[in-house]
């Protein structure tokens, strides 16, 4: 079982992210699992989603304690929410930032996970160029498809068009696969280097 | 057609393949989205022959109700928590009169504190008022229960009651098989009333009984209950028939054949357990659990032939009877009449308290070697009780408990768990 946790604001689509993550995997022929934290959301409030992929029923009701990924959809949050419990230094960190991780603070924190493992993606900014609206939920979609392997950015695609139909659905795809190819690319570097 | 989606869409949409006539609502969380659902159904026309009413509270929503299916129209609303107790005397009067209406109920704690998370306190609160209850497990099993409720209650003539957890079930994405229109059409037939507002051949429905009949029609209420004992596996196993999978019935066992230790568990809460019991299973443990889907009636044979082995019995309760205990234990006690064996009730889960693999483990440990008292609280801080008890304890004007248990917590967005 692969468990992934996002956290966010209110108003980001934290939600929507987990529920299109555990469509694209069920468009893969998986079984997945997705579900809000329960709060009274409201516009800005730190909010956190979950979804689970497995290649048999999930019965499991629990929130995702222990990740194998996590999403962070604001590093704003870095300050205010207890964001990587539970996460095992093999896991997968995706944060939506232009800065890198040392500029976070965050170097000391990422240097024992593998490589590939973590990474920040301009999420924000790439949904603004594609979408016109700083929503970073899609384009995280397309980089967690690449940084993890988990699914494929076609699949990721069809659930993004599944849940915005039309152009805001194709622009979302857009952010998206902006956001993947630049994953892949700064991956293709770093095995390079 | 197999397809991920939430649980309150999977809902709606069952419901919708069942023909409702007549749905009238008032949006409550986690409620909110099954009728949502429906109502978008009924404007665009994908949901024809049913007229969608807009009420102005739960009081009304089961009024309308009562009234629709007395004039004969297959009747569904949706409710939850404040929204149930709002609505408390018309329950009764839906089951007082016979009517099959069927509601679902997005199980959520009650206040006060006012709390938007799942408990079964609401539907708890109202197990006594006649009718049928059943708790489902899975969203696939809370769509399926719909379909099996319409023709249950239309049977009988008596309402349904689907309780389905509040955001844990009702807000999840998962992998759900929608039935096909024939499907449904081929196991629920139009219905036919047992009785009928009809100005062509008027009757009155509703009037004042003294005390020369009002306990035999009291009586006649659990009558049906006790045909339903039958009726539901019977149901159960014609749908399992036609539509090739399990959904409902009295209660399922899981992994019981020798265990020493059986926990009964009602809805979602049995997922999180079967993995539990899983895991401790393939340490050796003898350990399984009872799924009780019909609350009301309750089962009370099928109960003991499923425990009557165990050494002891474990219920896990989403609902506190503050001054006794639990709900559930009582029947399953009942049930166990005259059989030596330990009994436990745990509370667990009050106002969305989270209940964990590691929680659950270390409480049925614990029960497998004989520490469990009869009456205990999963995962209550004790730390915070005794400092509010003393607290109260030190000065007569002590202000609100909630308020000042908050201020002793801080923020607590900033937990997982």
């Amino acid at each position: 079982m692969f468990q992934v946790r996002i956290h966010g604001r209110g108003g980001q689509g934290v939600v929507s992210a987990a529920e299109m993550l555990s469509v694209a995997a069920f468009d893969e022929g998986r079984h997945a699992q997705a579900f809000p934290s329960f709060g009274s959301e409201r516009m800005g409030a730190p909010v956190m989603a979950f979804c689970r992929i497995d290649d048999r029923e999930i019965r499991l009701r629990e929130p995702v304690m222990n990740p194998d990924a996590l999403i962070i959809q604001d590093p704003t949050l870095l300050h205010q929410v207890d964001l990587f419990s539970g996460l095992p230094d093999t896991g997968y960190v995706l944060i939506n930032s232009s800065r890198s991780f040392a500029e976070l603070g965050l170097a000391d924190f990422v240097r024992p996970f593998p490589p590939g493992h973590v990474c920040t993606v301009a999420a924000s900014e790439l949904a603004l160029a594609h979408v016109g609206r700083p929503l970073p939920n899609a384009a995280l979609l397309g980089a967690f498809a690449a940084m993890t392997g988990q699914l494929g950015i076609e699949s990721v695609a069809l659930a993004i068009r599944g849940r915005f139909p039309g152009r805001t659905g194709e622009a979302n795809v857009a952010a998206a696969r902006a956001a993947h190819d630049s994953v892949r690319s700064r991956a293709a570097e770093a095995t390079h280097a | 057609m197999l397809k991920q989606t939430e649980g309150s869409r999977a809902i709606a949409e069952a419901v919708a393949l069942c023909r409702p006539e007549v749905i009238c609502a008032y949006p409550i969380t986690p409620q909110t989205h099954i009728v949502e659902g429906l109502g978008e159904m009924v404007k665009s026309g994908a949901l024809a022959g049913c007229e969608f009413i807009n009420v102005e509270s739960e009081f009304a929503a089961l009024s309308v109700a009562i009234g629709a299916s007395a004039a004969g129209a297959r009747s569904y609303t949706a409710t939850a928590s404040q929204g149930i107790l709002f609505m408390a005397e018309a329950v009764y009067n839906a089951a007082g009169l016979g009517l099959p209406i069927v509601m679902t109920i997005g199980n959520r704690a009650i206040g006060a504190p006012i709390n938007i998370w799942n408990d079964h306190s609401d539907s708890m609160a109202l197990r006594d008022a006649g009718w049928i209850q059943l708790y489902a497990e899975t969203n696939q099993e809370a769509a399926d229960l719909h379909i099996q409720a319409f023709r249950l209650a239309e049977e009988l003539s008596c309402p349904v009651m689907v309780c389905v957890d509040g955001f844990i079930l009702t807000h999840a994405y998962e992998r759900i098989d929608i039935p096909t229109q024939a499907q449904v059409d081929a196991y629920l037939p139009p219905f036919e009333p047992v009785q009928i507002l009809d100005v062509d051949d008027p009757v009155s429905i509703g009037a004042m009984v003294g005390p020369e009949a009002f306990f035999e029609v009291r009586y006649l209420q659990h009558h049906k209950q006790e045909r339903a004992l039958a009726l539901i596996p019977q149901l159960a196993a014609e749908f399992a028939e036609q539509f090739g999978r399990a959904a409902g019935g009295l209660l399922r066992t899981y992994r019981t054949e020798d265990a020493e230790t059986i926990v009964v568990v009602l809805g979602s809460l049995n997922g999180t357990v079967k993995d539990v019991v899983d895991a401790m299973r393939d340490n050796g443990a003898r350990i399984g659990v009872l799924t009780l889907c019909s609350f009301r009636p309750f089962p009370l044979d099928a109960v003991r032939a499923a425990l009557k082995h165990a050494k002891r019995v474990v219920v896990l309760e989403k609902s506190l009877a503050v001054g006794l205990g639990g709900m559930v234990s009582d029947g399953v006690r009942k049930a166990l009449s005259g059989i030596v064996l330990a009994g436990h009730t745990v509370i667990a889960g009050l106002g969305g308290r989270t209940i964990t693999r590691a929680s659950l483990t270390d409480l049925f440990e614990r029960a497998q070697r004989g520490e469990l008292a009869q009456l205990e609280f999963l995962d209550l801080n004790r730390d915070v009780v005794d400092r509010e008890i003393a607290r109260l304890a030190a000065r007569r004007r002590a202000g609100p408990t909630a308020e000042a248990i908050l201020r002793g917590l801080g923020t607590v967005a900033s937990s997982v768990g």
